[in-house]
């Protein structure tokens, strides 16, 4: 394909995934997720009506706190290694992205 | 209360605004190519297998999944956990110890192109014209579902929420919503968990927990009023032998109906020859790794259909207007304005026991999920309308930029008919019943044909387009008759019995136009066909030495064997 130039900035040596890491990505999420949710359930009404008494703000906030730290633990101590040349994506028919070409098929 | 159905406030749209500022985010970046950690992950390669695994199951977690499937739970009850344990887990299976080999050896990129390679031109015209038919149908439902989403939360008539809801999916790929792809996937897996399964264990807390639940749905099925159609407490009690589902009201032949015309049929047809899902394996830096993205996705898959399936259920029992409705009454209001249909199940039991909070969260998960699918389905119809039938049939040798533009103004086009798709969709009281139809018209056939040009070199071309024809109609056929009333299954029996017709008529013209035309030489069959393919071709050479737990066939025995215990016990 003619454009290839523009992915040239890759760093050229392997290094970390950082915060780009899908996982880090899911545990900040989920952590903002949780802390949102969990002052809900402190400071705004918890409407036992719907929940049957239950705080599920709270609880909620506190399991997604947990899923985020754990997610984000996990990248910490086993980090993706990001190899040193990185291709830019492959075009994928299912979900092509706007600046991505197709070389002319078949 | 105010007039809409659902009662968000500021809370709720601070959390779907968080999601959706993630990832556009990341769309913005990966586009931008600000870090090449991003593109790392958006090109696939050597992605670890639990995040291909999750992509692979969360391109389908969206309105089939979800809508569909606690529509059903609320009708049927438990017989709908076949979609899963019947269904889906085994055809994933499959698709990684047996499909998955052909299309990683032979690097097709949609499945118009496989039919090319392996039957030339008629096949690939009448499958290419009969995938974008599907996708800009099941894009219609998808933006049903959007709209009904828009519709309860803000009020709008119908119709507009439906303008509206095409609207922000046309300014959502355009953003490059699509081009964080595996980010939003793994990200809307989450988020989806995250709400569905609080949903699902507040709403057994208020209905007495399981035994609540079962004897809430024995006691609603003993006072049913003669209007009820719904069926008998044991039947929607126990999963087998679900003539609920089937329609069928022997239990043997409602077996045989689930067994073969939803599980091996539709679901193997579904799972094998979609390639919204297949593309996400493809991805994946080997054969072997590309074999276990199904298999690994098949472990969470078995345990979706108690987030999905089991609301669907409670809120049959908890919910006003879902009781109302299964006792045979009309009740007013509902997503679509015309009345509550089956398919609001999950938004009402959310309106009545979910806080404000958790709600948004709920919400964020569903929009992203109908969103990203609608996308996903408008982007596979681009496509195959730019390249496979604009560029091949029609308009050839132009530049890039010309088919760039064609690919554009297909997707206006595609976002414009699936507002009148969607009226298609809105006419079903339970979606589930309708896509399982159109899964009948042109996933049934297809996998036929796949299936049959697979294992057998003799098929030939001619055969190839005659099948896949002839397959379609025959289905289509069935459920016309079936709409004219001459004969009658409850259920989704009548999907069922079009694609399995479709399946056996495509099998048998196929091997009979194939015994009297010219098969193609075997030399242009390596890779495509079982017989012609070496086995070194089909397997990773370097999966022997991986320890068992990272080697594909113990992964899938493993699988099949918990779905089979969860087969036992419910």
């Amino acid at each position: 394909m003619s454009h290839t130039t523009e992915s040239d900035e890759t760093t050229g040596k392997p290094h970390k995934a950082g915060l780009f890491d899908i996982r880090n990505i899911i545990g900040v999420l989920m952590g903002l997720y949780g802390v949102i949710l969990a002052l809900a359930g402190l400071l705004g009404e918890h409407e036992p009506d719907k929940t049957g008494g239950v705080n599920a703000n709270l609880w909620t906030g506190l399991g997604l706190l947990a899923v985020g730290a754990c997610f984000l633990l996990w990248a910490k101590l086993r980090p993706i290694v990001v190899p040193a040349n990185v291709d830019a994506p492959d075009d994928d028919p299912t979900r092509p992205a706007p600046r991505r070409r197709r070389p002319s098929a078949h | 209360m105010s007039d809409t159905l659902i009662d968000a406030n500021w809370l709720d749209y601070l959390l779907v605004a968080i999601y959706f500022a993630f990832v556009l985010g990341i769309g913005v970046m990966a586009r931008r190519s600000v870090s090449d950690s991003i593109d790392f992950f958006l090109s696939g390669r050597s992605l670890p297998a639990w995040v291909t695994g999750l992509a692979f199951i969360s391109a389908n977690l969206g309105a089939v999944e979800i809508m569909g499937m606690s529509a059903n739970g609320a009708q049927l009850g438990m017989p709908t956990f076949h979609y899963f344990w019947v269904g889906a887990v085994p055809a994933m299976l499959f698709l990684g110890v047996v499909m998955m080999p052909f299309y990683y050896g032979s690097k097709v990129r949609s499945v118009p192109e496989f039919m090319f390679r392996r039957f030339g031109t008629g096949a690939h015209l009448v499958n290419a014209i009969s995938f974008a038919v599907a996708q800009l149908l099941i894009a219609g439902v998808n933006l049903a579902l959007l709209a009904g989403i828009v519709r309860a939360l803000l009020g709008w008539p119908i119709w507009v929420a439906l303008i509206v809801a095409g609207a922000v999916v046309l300014s959502y790929i355009t953003l490059g919503g699509l081009s964080a792809a595996i980010y939003n996937e793994v990200l809307q897996f989450f988020v989806i968990v995250a709400s569905l399964l609080p949903l699902t264990l507040i709403g057994l807390h208020r209905v007495g927990g399981w035994d609540g639940l079962t004897d809430k749905i024995n006691a609603a099925s003993d006072g049913a009023a003669s209007a009820s159609d719904a069926p008998p407490a044991t039947q929607q009690l126990n999963a087998w032998p679900g003539e609920a589902l089937s329609g069928f009201d022997s239990p043997l032949l409602s077996v045989i109906g689930i067994v073969f015309g939803l599980g091996f049929v539709l679901s193997f047809g579904y799972w094998t020859t979609n390639f919204v899902e297949v593309q996400r394996a493809m991805a994946s830096d080997s054969i072997s790794a590309a074999r276990k993205t199904p298999i690994i996705g098949a472990f969470p898959k078995m345990f979706v259909p108690f987030i999905v399936i089991v609301p669907g259920m409670i809120s049959a029992v908890l919910v006003q207007e879902m009781i109302d409705l299964k006792n045979g009454g009309s009740p007013e209001g509902g997503a679509s304005g015309e009345g509550v249909a089956y398919n609001d199940a999950l938004l009402l039991l959310m309106r009545d026991v979910l806080p404000n909070g958790l709600l948004g969260l709920a919400i964020a998960g569903l929009l992203a999920a109908f969103m990203a699918g609608m996308a996903a389905n408008i982007s596979a119809f681009n496509t195959v309308f730019s390249y496979d039938l604009w560029q091949r049939y029609i308009r050839k040798d132009h530049s890039d930029d010309y088919y760039l533009r064609i690919g554009r103004l297909a997707t206006v086009g595609a976002t414009v008919i699936a507002i009148f798709t969607a009226q298609i969709a809105l006419g079903y009281d339970n979606v589930m019943n309708y896509l399982q139809t159109l899964f009948g018209f042109f996933n049934a056939p297809l996998f036929a044909t796949f299936i049959l040009g697979m294992f057998w070199k003799r098929m030939t071309p001619t055969a190839g387009w005659v099948g896949l024809v002839a397959g379609t109609l025959s289905a289509i056929a069935v459920d016309r008759l079936a709409a004219a009333g001459l004969f009658e299954l409850s259920g989704q029996g009548v999907a069922f019995l079009a694609a399995s017709v479709a399946f056996v008529v495509d099998i048998v013209l196929s091997i009979v136009v194939s015994l009297v035309t010219k098969p193609k030489p075997a030399s242009e069959l390596r890779g495509l066909v079982y017989s012609e393919t070496p086995r070194e071709d089909r397997t990773d050479p370097n999966e022997a030495s991986m320890p068992w737990y990272q080697r594909t066939a113990p992964l899938a025995g493993i699988a099949l064997a918990i779905v089979i215990v969860l087969n036992f016990a419910f």
